[in-house]
């Protein structure tokens, strides 16, 4: 992508150029300055205190890279496929909160940006990808490394630019910025032609933002909040489902004081895992396809959900007309278009979840005060009854090789909570959702919306630009890593020492396992030879081509003293070949599109609840039905 | 599926229209009828979107425009206290013996003949849809060469106007 030739010839310097130092002591003085439409760019950067930007240069962002290389405040990340930039950006967002910005020329620059940001719109992350443009008079003229990629990323972000007037530039940054972070956040692009970038303008700061049609609602409804409190106070069976705009609102600490005031038990998605510390009493685990049997349940036979920052998302919901039969549903979100989309919600709140969490914990805390509260201790019971009996659990391979489970759990006991995980999509994730226990947010990130395989490494490097301090983990799966292991390359050079676990099953595992169980166990393409008969790459000796550490495990004898080894190296990537067994399986299992109450905690085994417990949920439904 | 008509408040930008236009692909609604246009101020303009959904994805369509960052308002226009309007213009066979009939039409319909030949009129029609597929049935006996249609427009009974309300909130 980084075809150089000049599509017009323009002067590479365009004289006379103020220094950047120049330009920024004038730019601070809030006075216009008269600089290039590149400079005004970068300045904008520098203003929106921008300190990483993940990029490749090309044809048309080459103006914008020349006075980024004098910027002192931004640092410019050169990674090995844009792909990894917008994942990067993404995992940076997603471990410090803060906007990611990645950059990447016109054409195939910017469609290798269009994955990261359909997957940064589902998981609603914040990101800013800027890209160069075709000069504007050669716009549709399908000129060379020319593609329309503001009409193509439309679908898969929350606004886009293409900017040809230089002026235009701080507005359309700012504004970028704006929309990126604020209301439900989500991924922008701006689109920059490339004599938009050469030619000639002021900057000044800050510039005037014109949004009139945007407005996201973030303080939810007294009349709404009330309504909720009293579903609340009436509930014998109520259940928060958590989901990702919890840790988006940053609204953990909120959470966990609602939990506690009220004493109502609690999931947490696959993209909030960590919004309430796993070892709460009340954390009854994740829900979905693979949740825990006490959280699938839990949702199923409640007579409240409290749905937070959650969309009812298919994986969670399993056949929708089943789900949760007899709940009735508070449904808080602060995209209106979430609200009664799947499910219908009884009570609607538009809101940011901290504020909608503060609010609400007020008024139920008014009802506890009056002692018209709701009481829920024989509900806790029992969801804690489903959580003892049904704990989450593997069986270790007969013939002594690694279990992918025990290695996850014990690179989680062994990282602990202060590390961030990064996991990529498949069978690996789903693992390290349930087995590292996650105490704090953004200390899980990964792709769940999308389900994008090669999230992982990128995303990890992303992390640990942003979060220097702590140990970044990419749990990775041997056909997730082979799509962006590119970018160990870039955490070499830059200096950025993540270290990946690659749960290697030498099989794309979760489609395998798909075929083992409704597929007659035949195996179509899904064989990566990465372990089984030969290793095609042989890993070790690929982390070690790119001046990783490599280390590889394939005993469980063995695992501890890999895991502190991998831990102990501190100056460079590692990257560990974790051979595992390749027929374990991911379970609970919901198979798709039936009812959550199908849910199997192993092979054609069905929970297999106690006669109480049978009784209660007769009982239980038989009421309801009734009351109903 | 009902016929629900929206008016749809936007900043008169380019791309605003294909955004619109690809929302209701890609979250599946079918579009009956879209009409674009400047409004009294020259920065908003509106369009007249009919899309044929029940109540529950209908309130999904609107919700999924407002989330659109140029999108400054939408309304839902009923029948009963709005004034809707399409267009049509129709080439129809229509030779000396049976010019006379179809003028007779015509005029029942309060609609004009804005093109003349031998062996044909083009007619101009105004009105709700209902009409103007009235007025079709009744011309196809003679023959119809060509039909065009424009979107429907539509406006809100009364003394109230919903730019104004879009603007000052803005």
């Amino acid at each position: 992508m980084s075809d150089t030739r000049p599509a017009t010839p323009a002067p590479l310097h365009p004289a006379p150029a103020p220094s950047p130092a120049q330009v920024a002591q004038q730019a601070r003085a809030k006075t216009p300055v008269e600089v290039t439409g590149a400079q005004s760019l970068v300045l904008s950067l520098e203003a929106m205190e921008v300190d990483t930007v993940f990029g490749i240069p090309g044809g048309a962002i080459l103006p914008a890279y020349d006075p980024l290389l004098d910027s002192v405040k931004v640092r410019h990340i050169l990674v090995r496929h844009e792909q990894g930039a917008g994942h990067a950006a993404e995992g940076y967002a997603a471990a410090t909160g803060r906007v990611g910005v990645c950059m990447a020329t016109s054409g195939p620059g910017a469609t290798n940006l269009v994955t990261p940001l359909a997957d940064a719109y589902m998981d609603s992350v914040p990101i800013v990808a800027i890209t160069g443009q075709v000069s504007s008079a050669a716009i549709g003229t399908d000129a060379f490394q020319e593609a329309d990629i503001r009409g193509i990323t439309m679908p898969v972000t929350k606004h886009n630019y293409l900017v040809t007037d230089p002026a235009e530039i701080p507005r359309v940054i700012a504004e970028a910025f704006h929309i990126a972070a604020t209301g439900r956040p989500g991924p922008v692009l701006v689109d920059i032609a490339k004599d938009a970038l050469q030619a000639r303008t002021t900057f000044s700061w800050p510039p005037k933002i014109a949004l009139p049609g945007y407005h996201p609602v973030t303080r939810p409804h007294g009349k709404q909040i009330r309504e909720a409190s009293r579903l609340i106070a009436e509930a014998e069976r109520p259940i928060l489902y958590v989901g990702g705009g919890v840790i988006r609102a940053r609204a953990s600490a909120e959470l966990r004081r609602f939990v506690e005031l009220t004493q109502i038990p609690v999931v947490t998605t696959l993209m909030a895992r960590g919004a309430l510390p796993d070892s709460h009493p009340l954390h009854l685990g994740m829900p979905g396809m693979h949740g825990s049997v006490a959280a699938v349940t839990g949702l199923q036979k409640s007579d409240l959900i409290i749905a937070l920052g959650a969309r009812f998302d298919d994986r969670v919901t399993g056949q929708l007309s089943t789900f949760a039969p007899d709940a009735r549903i508070i449904h808080a979100d602060i995209d209106p278009a979430e609200i009664s989309k799947n499910r219908k919600a009884d009570v609607p709140i538009v809101g940011d979840c901290k504020a909608v969490l503060v609010d609400l914990a007020e008024a139920v805390d008014a009802d506890l005060e009056a002692g018209t509260g709701g009481d829920y201790a024989a509900w806790r019971e029992r969801t804690a009854g489903w959580k003892r009996t049904f704990p989450l659990g593997y069986t270790a391979p007969e013939d002594g090789t690694l279990s992918p489970q025990l290695v996850i759990e014990r690179l989680g006991a062994i990282a602990g909570p202060e590390a961030v995980y990064a996991a990529g999509v498949g069978q690996h994730q789903m693992w390290a959702a349930q087995f590292v226990q996650y105490e704090r947010p953004n200390s899980w990130l990964n792709s769940g919306g999308l389900g994008t395989m090669g999230y992982s490494v990128p995303a990890a490097m992303g992390a640990q630009v942003g979060e220097p301090d702590r140990t970044v983990w990419a749990i990775d799966g041997d056909g997730c890593f082979q799509m962006t292991n590119q970018e160990l390359a870039t955490c070499v050079i830059n200096n950025i020492p993540i270290k990946v676990a690659i749960i290697n099953n030498s099989s794309l595992g979760m489609v395998r396992q798909w075929q083992t169980l409704f597929y007659n166990e035949r195996y179509s393409n899904t064989d990566l030879h990465t372990s089984v008969g030969s290793r095609v790459p042989d890993f070790v000796k690929l982390a070690d081509a790119y001046g990783c550490a490599g280390f590889r495990c394939e005993r469980p004898e063995d695992l501890d003293d890999t895991i502190r080894a991998a831990m102990a190296v501190t100056d460079r990537p590692v990257v560990v070949d974790f051979v595992v067994h390749r027929d374990a399986m991911v379970w609970p299992m919901v198979p798709a599109g039936v009812s959550n109450d199908a849910i199997q905690v192993a092979r054609d085994t069905a929970p297999q609840w106690d006669r109480e417990e049978s009784e209660a949920i007769e009982q239980s439904t038989d009421a309801d039905h009734d009351g109903r | 599926m009902s016929k629900h008509t929206l008016s749809v408040l936007v900043e008169n930008k380019p791309g605003v229209l294909a955004r619109i236009a690809a929302l209701f692909s890609r979250r599946g609604f079918n579009i009956d009828s879209l009409a674009v246009g400047e409004t009294e101020h020259p920065e908003v303009s509106r369009m007249t979107v009919v899309v044929d959904v029940e109540d529950l994805p209908l309130e999904q369509v609107t919700k999924q425009l407002n989330k659109l960052v140029e999108v400054l308002k939408v309304v839902e226009l009923e029948a009963s206290s709005a004034v809707q309007r399409q267009v049509m213009l129709i080439k129809v066979r229509a030779d000396a013996a049976t010019r006379s009939q179809v003028l007779e039409f015509v005029q029942m319909f309060r609609a004009k003949i804005v093109d003349v030949a031998t062996d044909s009129l083009t007619i101009e029609a105004t009105g709700t849809t209902d009409k103007l597929a009235a007025l079709l049935e009744v011309l196809e006996p003679f023959g119809v060469r060509e039909l065009v249609q424009s979107g429907m427009v539509a406006i809100g009974r009364g003394p109230r106007s919903i730019t104004d309300r879009a603007l000052r909130s803005a």
